[in-house]
């Protein structure tokens, strides 16, 4: 079987003469969450509806499963899992009837379709609640059930639109949660859009960092901050001064400098050492006590890559 | 089969069952228009199907339809669910012969139970010694006439709200659609009748010439199903 479970080739979409999809070329192993970044408008969902069949590409061409996009979407839709920009659940069905209803489309019985409902209700602590109608609950409660019915059916390969926006950190965090041990649970492919970058960080094995419809950069979100973004270091101790801010900034290695309280936060180029900086700080009067360095976080490598191609 | 099943248990669940009180209220009143109101009016002669009882089976489930329809995609696209649903493995054809199907089983369902009724109240209250049903032919071709006029409503019901933004702007397209063709409709019957040698249709019993029209109707029902077929595209559908 193929490792990769989605392959792009030079796939395009335009809308008239906005070019929602431009070139994306990209490959998704199998059994990982991939989060799919990138701001609002930068061609996430249209993505996703090129890979679910839903839309016919201007030109290139997508794999899924090892089915074509554009002769086989039924075939990709038999197979996989989506929970899209909206939640989709009928409201005014009871949470129960809403998974029953999927279960039923992928021919589930019965008695399958009831255990799993226990199951995925038990796991995501809605069980209690299953007989009530949908549009009473809160928006938390509702996107938890949403990734209940993208899974229920076992799907290798789930699609999810950004399942996390317009909940409050607690709910999102809840959700985020329950999706990473389902998805450890089932050993399933997660395809994640998202523009949250805590939760790519936490959730992804890799990611790809797409603007206004060009893929930027993919890899593991280490790899991407080895690449882009570079390292930071703290440099504690006393005397520290403008005058040292102004002579960090001119040297080569050095991207950022700022003063901070009475720390200096140095951003350092790839692969600079922050030794040879220290020892100029030092001869400039500086009596340093302490230095910490660190790694720059995903989100810092987001704005990076959106700043280096804007 | 299954497929067409599925949705229409879903249409049921949703449209129907889930409303509250309104739910079932709205069939228990039309029930009682066509089982009890009607026939107490009509008298003995309900059971040899007057106009009005000829009127009420046509068009009660026929404003039923209209009233409801306009829902079927229009409503899914309004409460955000038709992408999820489109992004599923349903079939186009199933999803379609389902929405139409609940919505005709449900207004044809309710106009048979109302028949029904009337059947039972005729028989109590204009009692004459054993049960009477009704006139038979008549019955087997107005009821016909009924399935075919109705699905044709559910039918272009469906495809105007295939790609209408909101219900109600499906709502709006489909009473004007019935103004146009309620008196384009008698305008053209008009003019065929006119252009047809006088007297064609004097042999055939009106239970003939209602099968007749049955038979017309059910043509141009598969027509309007293949043009709804033909328009139901899921890229255009995410997009509209």
């Amino acid at each position: 079987m193929d490792t990769y479970v989605i392959r792009t080739e030079h796939l395009s979409r335009s809308f008239g003469v906005v070019q929602a999809v431009n070139e994306l070329s990209l490959e998704v192993p199998a059994g990982i969450i991939f989060g799919f970044l990138g701001p609002n408008g930068a061609g996430k969902t249209t993505t996703i509806h090129l890979l679910l069949g839903l839309l016919e590409p201007s030109s290139g061409r997508a794999n899924v499963l090892g089915f074509d996009t554009r002769s086989q979407a039924d075939q990709i839709r038999a197979r996989i899992g989506a929970l899209l920009e909206f939640s989709g659940l009928y409201e005014r069905m009871s949470a129960e009837d809403n998974l029953d209803f999927y279960g039923r489309i992928y021919h589930m019985s019965a008695p399958e379709r009831g255990a799993r409902i226990k199951e995925l209700l038990s796991h995501m602590d809605l069980w209690e609640r299953r007989k009530e109608q949908v549009g009473k609950w809160s928006r938390g409660m509702k996107q938890k059930l949403a990734v209940a019915r993208a899974l229920f059916h076992h799907p290798s390969l789930v699609f999810l639109d950004e399942p996390t926006v317009g909940l409050d950190p607690v709910a999102a965090a809840t959700l985020n949660d329950d999706l990473a041990s389902l998805v450890a649970r089932e050993g399933i492919t997660v395809f994640l859009n998202t523009h949250n970058l805590v939760e790519a960080e936490k959730l992804c094995a890799q990611v790809g960092v797409i603007r206004q419809g060009k893929l930027l950069a993919v890899g593991h979100p280490d790899e991407l901050r080895q690449e882009k973004g570079g390292s930071q270091a703290e440099i504690f101790g006393h005397g520290l001064n403008k005058h040292m801010v102004e002579l960090l900034r001119k040297q080569p290695e050095v991207t950022a400098a700022e003063l901070q309280n009475s720390h200096l936060t140095v951003t350092l180029r790839e692969k600079s050492e922050i030794g040879p900086l220290v020892s100029l700080i030092v001869k400039s009067g500086a009596d340093v006590e302490e230095v910490r360095r660190g790694k720059a976080n995903l989100e810092e490598v987001f704005l990076t890559l959106m700043e280096e191609k804007s | 089969m299954k497929d067409i099943s599925t949705i229409m248990w879903k249409e049921w669940k949703d449209l129907l069952f889930q409303s509250g009180v309104t739910g079932v209220v709205r069939p228990l009143i039309i029930i009682g228009v066509l089982g009890i109101l009607l026939p107490l009016q009509s008298k003995a002669s309900w059971l040899h199907l007057p106009l009005a009882g000829v009127l009420g089976i046509l068009l009660i489930p026929f404003f039923v339809i209209i009233t409801m329809v306009g829902d079927s995609f229009a409503g899914e696209r309004e409460r955000h669910t038709l992408e999820t649903l489109l992004a599923s493995r349903m079939p186009d054809r199933e999803i379609l012969v389902g929405k139409i199907g609940a919505i005709l089983g449900y207004a044809w369902g309710i106009m048979l139970m109302g028949l029904l009724v009337g059947l039972v109240v005729a028989n109590i209250a204009f009692w004459k010694g054993h049960v009477i049903f009704y006139q038979l032919d008549l019955f087997l071709a107005v009821v016909a006439l009924s399935l075919v006029v109705n699905a044709l409503g559910a039918c272009g019901g469906v495809l105007v709200s295939l790609r209408a933004a909101t219900v109600r702007q499906a709502q709006q397209m489909l009473t004007i659609g019935m103004i146009v063709l309620s008196f384009g409709g008698v305008f053209v019957v008009n003019l065929i009748l006119r252009a047809l040698p006088p007297g064609l249709f004097s042999s055939l019993s009106i239970a003939a010439l209602l099968f007749l029209i049955v038979a017309i109707v059910a043509v141009l029902d598969l027509v309007l199903l293949g043009i709804t077929f033909a328009r139901f595209q899921r890229s255009r559908l995410i997009l509209n």
